[in-house]
């Protein structure tokens, strides 16, 4: 039916339009501006400058953004490995309550996100600090102080808490529609508990647990405010490297980390699709 | 086992609840500090009253998240109609492709391509300040888009296609099908969709912050502003009430899911 064919069109028309012109044309500037200098000519510098620059840190010279970048991503991949080991058991419980407790307990997982995280991010400020309420607590009870508040540790313990949720639903939804009667057999056929968990559980759940994990690492490792609030500004993530070079009005260079960045994330993004491709996402587009 | 499972469950929702505790309880401080408790008062609550940049932000979020949540699911309900239909497989990988970017690309790197590019444009055209109401709500759509195509085309699907079909064989019109057929099979859809986009956008702190400029300030932005100066108990007091009014909000949709579900049992 032509009729059809032109209302296809029609429908599909301004989002393709919008797609083209606020998706993928600003990802071209990203590449532009990543390659050219103030008065727009093309040049390596600011690429250069992110893989050389050094500075000097506690008498040593470090390249600066390499030293940045290897942190980010080694506090993600540490917020992603507690996010999981906080969260699976949890979606687990989740999954196997009765529905009206599962109902609440999905309604007390979603309140948190709806609520402001910069907000939550500094209060949690204020229950790290030296003279904060965790402290004053530990020496109540006789343990002492502990110093929190602008460690790397104070940066984890905020990407946890802020992204458990992205971790813990993805994982429950697949947990949640999984057949207990595979597990009835698994345990029919002789499958202890950990069996159960290692055959059945864990691979039926491995979806799940994919989502969840880009979906906390890609937060974390872009993330800006939960490092200037918790980090006391010492530990610079590429994050702050990008918003800082953006205030200081820096573009090329905001745009040439934003640039690598997103290269290194595709890479990393495709090869976690390959290792676990057909099996987990059917080999598909997600429509 | 069980109670393993119950202790574990409730230290973790201790662990997710402890900072929201705290700004509630803080929120009533009658010092200004943010860890020792100086007795009970309301006075942050009454400030917060007279702050009318804050609440002028207020304004601004909602007008941005209302005005994103309609363009957006508009048209995202269009395009899940027309990418249903698509029978070209090029053109279907092209646009999941860029459907995907804006959910999977960090919020940093969409709120800086689309500043660049609002920055280069404005350039053009001799603006010194580019950024306002209408560039935020660019990357509001943008960024909401992605999640109504992707709630409301897998309800394309479940639809029977011979609907439409035999409502057009009856002489329906092709557009009138799709309003009296086509729609309600796909409203829970659009609904869920639709309330996806209105709390992204009502949330959204990284992209405004990169898109918005120094005439329009939504709530988020005004509230990192003001976490970079030394921060008293009243935004604890606006937190406080953002947590109601979202516990009001769940406990109204619960009740009515419940009263829906009496009839049929």
């Amino acid at each position: 039916m032509t009729g059809s064919g032109k209302m296809r069109r029609v429908v599909l028309a301004p989002y393709s339009l919008w797609a083209l012109l606020f998706i993928l044309v600003p990802l071209c500037f990203v590449a532009y501006y990543a390659f050219t200098d103030n008065s727009f000519a093309f040049t390596f510098d600011n690429i250069l400058r992110f893989f050389t620059a050094t500075s000097e840190v506690e008498g040593k010279q470090v390249y600066t953004y390499l030293l940045i970048f290897w942190r980010s991503l080694k506090l993600a991949v540490i917020s992603t490995v507690i996010c999981f080991l906080l969260g699976y058991p949890l979606a687990y419980f989740m999954a196997r309550s009765s529905e009206r407790r599962q109902k609440v307990m999905m309604t007390l997982i979603m309140i948190p996100m709806w609520m402001n995280f910069l907000i939550r991010t500094y209060a949690w400020m204020t229950i790290l600090q030296d003279t904060g309420i965790l402290n004053s607590a530990l020496s109540a009870i006789g343990i002492g102080k502990l110093h929190i508040i602008g460690t790397e540790s104070a940066v984890v313990i905020g990407m946890v808490y802020d992204y458990l949720p992205y971790m813990v639903l993805p994982i429950y939804s697949v947990m949640a529609k999984m057949d207990v009667k595979l597990l009835e057999a698994a345990r029919d056929l002789g499958c202890n508990g950990m069996g159960v968990l290692k055959r059945v559980i864990l691979p039926l759940s491995l979806p799940g647990v994919l989502s969840g994990v880009t979906m906390v690492l890609i937060p974390s490792v872009s993330t800006f405010y939960i490092s200037q609030k918790l980090g006391n500004g010492k530990f610079f993530l590429i994050g702050d490297a990008i918003e800082g070079q953006y205030v200081a009005n820096n573009l090329h260079f905001a745009a040439a980390m934003a640039f690598i960045l997103m290269v290194i994330l595709l890479v990393v993004m495709a090869l976690m699709k390959r290792f676990t491709n057909k099996r987990v996402y059917g080999g598909g587009d997600s429509f | 086992m069980k109670t393993t499972s119950r202790i574990y469950t409730a230290l973790v929702f201790i662990f997710l609840f402890a900072p929201i505790a705290i700004l509630l309880v803080f929120s009533f401080n009658e010092s200004k500090s943010l860890s020792v408790f100086g007795g009970f008062s309301i006075k942050w609550y009454r400030e917060l009253l007279h702050d009318e940049a804050t609440l002028e932000s207020v304004r601004n979020t909602l007008l941005l998240a209302v005005s994103a949540m309609v363009i957006s699911t508009v048209m995202g309900t269009a395009a899940a109609v027309g990418i249903q239909k698509l029978r070209s497989k090029w053109l279907r990988t092209a646009l999941s492709t860029a459907t995907d970017i804006p959910m999977t690309n960090p919020d940093i790197i969409t709120g800086i391509s689309l500043m660049l590019m609002f920055v280069f444009v404005g350039r053009l055209f001799g603006l010194a300040n580019s950024l306002s109401f209408w560039t935020m709500l660019i990357a509001h759509v943008t960024f909401c888009l992605p999640y109504v195509i992707l709630q409301v085309l897998p309800r394309l699907r479940q639809m029977d296609p011979s609907l439409p079909e035999a409502a057009q064989d009856l002489g329906c019109p092709p557009l009138r099908a799709f309003f009296k057929v086509v729609l309600p099979e796909i409203r829970p859809g659009i609904v869920t969709g639709a309330i996806m986009a209105f709390t992204l956008s009502l949330d959204d702190f990284v992209i405004s912050y990169f898109t918005s400029g120094a005439g329009f300030q939504t709530l988020p932005v005004r509230i990192y502003n003001m976490t970079k100066k030394t921060v008293t108990p009243k935004m604890y007091a606006l937190a406080t009430i953002i947590f109601f009014v979202i516990l009001a909000l769940l406990l109204i949709s619960n009740l009515t899911d419940q009263n829906k579900k009496k009839p049929n049992q």
